[in-house]
């Protein structure tokens, strides 16, 4: 990338560019990076997991599709499925507009060790960095 | 291995593109929205880069005859000086080499434009075929040749302001057709579905002429719309909707091929003796999701599949040209197979829009 990657420090990261926020309650709320989605452009469908869905880390469990490409996106941890942001549903757009508000589901994780252990946002720095040689 | 770069490269960086490996280009896939793009072309004017298409100059007398027999579309159609025609180049088993404008200068030359992909494999063609047929014509392909398109609603006016001269020539220049001004060429064509003008230009002028059209307010659109565009157009793409695997009678261009004269060209025979089985229909989605290409279509009348395939910005919804039994018809409902999930998708009419406007 020719910019650095816009990386807020309260969030965690996956390899995988999702990244991860931990919310007041407990739960923590997924969505896919800046690089991410400066990859793979215009947004125009979302395939989110259904609510109440058991998901593995680094499990397949939703769809994003943008005009040029579907890409998959991953469970961070293990967990349970306890929200989905249907507002993507007719505005897919946003995840371009702003990646980091635009969350695509909410997970209870099992284990709240298994969030503090993903990446920060330096580690992830360098892994957008690997990719980008 | 390092990519080949139009005389515009730095021009596409400086405009902030995104820059991608176009099958060895070195290509702008977008300047920031693709779909922003793709809207700016259809309801005003956008210019793109397609330097990477090869120019190959035919000369000699003959050469009408030869390119009679080169083509599955007949170049007799081709009688006022400059005028243009779409036409496929076969094989002898009746496989598309390539897809192809050809222009009639004049009675001792024709001018073709190829796809970048295939200009060495068309161009070894071409001259093999006429070590046989027609051992005195030259051949000449033009690499140093760029080729800019400006294309949409607004897009001839906008070349008139930027290229002095320009307007005279080419106002009354009917569509398909070309005039010559100095050392470029002005082609009325384009692969968008909107008016325009493709511009071949030499290389050296080529930035110049590119920073007055951005000064004129002509916005660079990159290959991503392009495609998009061409889709919604129902225009076919070489690689995607055929290859020489494929007959054009399957690929919904047997209105390019001239099977009624007595004319014999490259493929004919084998045209004849295999009457198509399937063709190229337009899938509109009912359900939510992206069509794309090689998804398995299922029909009525047996399995099909997506050739191209993607979200049309202008009628919000995902189309496909996609390949399927010659039984099917338009207002059939199919289903796509989309990951583990089976998809409503409705057989139309192609194209999907033109002009600015949605036709489905």
């Amino acid at each position: 990338m020719n910019n650095p990657a816009n990386l807020p420090n309260n969030l965690k990261y996956t390899a995988s560019h999702e990244w991860v926020k931990t919310e007041a309650d407990g739960t923590i709320s997924i969505g896919i990076t800046e690089h991410a989605q400066e990859l793979l452009g215009d947004m125009v469908f979302v395939e989110a997991p259904a609510v109440g869905r058991k998901l593995k880390a680094k499990e397949e469990c939703t769809v994003v599709e943008s005009v040029k490409a579907a890409a998959d996106v991953y469970a961070p941890v293990n967990g349970v499925v306890t929200a989905v942001n249907s507002e993507l549903d007719s505005t897919p757009e946003k995840i371009n507009e702003d990646p980091y508000a635009a969350w695509i589901f909410k997970m209870k994780p099992d284990n709240a060790a298994d969030v503090a252990a993903l990446l920060d946002a330096k580690a992830y720095q360098t892994v957008v960095d690997s990719e980008a040689h | 291995m390092s990519l080949k770069q139009t005389p515009l490269n730095a021009a596409h960086r400086a405009m902030g593109a995104k820059m991608v490996d176009f099958g060895g280009w070195d290509m702008p896939v977008n300047y920031g929205s693709q779909i922003d793009e793709h809207h700016q072309v259809r309801h005003d004017c956008g210019m793109f880069d397609v330097s990477h298409m090869r120019v190959v100059d035919m000369r000699g007398a003959g050469v009408r005859g030869f390119l009679r027999y080169l083509l599955a579309n007949n170049v007799d159609k081709l009688t006022m000086s400059g005028k243009a025609l779409y036409s496929t180049m076969l094989l002898d088993n009746g496989g598309v080499i390539d897809d192809l404008i050809v222009y009639f200068m004049n009675k001792e030359w024709f001018r073709i434009v190829v796809n970048a992909g295939t200009a060495d494999k068309d161009i070894a063609w071409m001259k093999q075929q006429a070590t046989q047929h027609a051992p005195k014509l030259v051949i000449a392909d033009h690499p140093e040749l760029a080729m800019i398109a400006v294309q949409g609603p607004n897009a001839r006016a906008k070349v008139w302001e930027a290229l002095p001269g320009s307007k005279e020539l080419t106002e009354n220049l009917i569509p398909f057709s070309a005039v010559e001004m100095g050392t470029m060429f002005i082609a009325r064509t384009g692969y968008t579905g909107e008016d325009g003008f493709e511009i071949m230009i030499p290389a050296k002028a080529a930035p110049m002429f590119w920073a007055t059209l951005a000064e004129k307010g002509v916005k660079p659109i990159g290959l991503g719309a392009r495609d998009t565009l061409r889709l919604e157009a129902g225009m076919n793409l070489y690689g995607q909707d055929m290859d020489e695997t494929i007959s054009p009678l399957e690929a919904g261009l047997a209105w390019t091929v001239d099977l009624k004269s007595e004319r014999d060209f490259i493929g004919k025979a084998a045209l004849i003796a295999n009457p198509p089985k399937r063709k190229l229909v337009g899938l509109v989605l009912q359900d939510r999701g992206v069509l794309r290409g090689h998804q398995v279509v299922q029909t009525a009348h047996g399995a099909g599949e997506i050739t191209s395939g993607s979200f049309s910005p202008t009628l919000e919804k995902s189309i496909a040209l996609a390949r399927v039994p010659k039984e099917v018809q338009v207002g059939d409902s199919v289903q796509v197979e989309i990951r583990d999930k089976l998809l409503n998708a409705k057989v139309v009419k192609y194209p999907f829009a033109r002009n600015g406007k949605g036709l489905i």
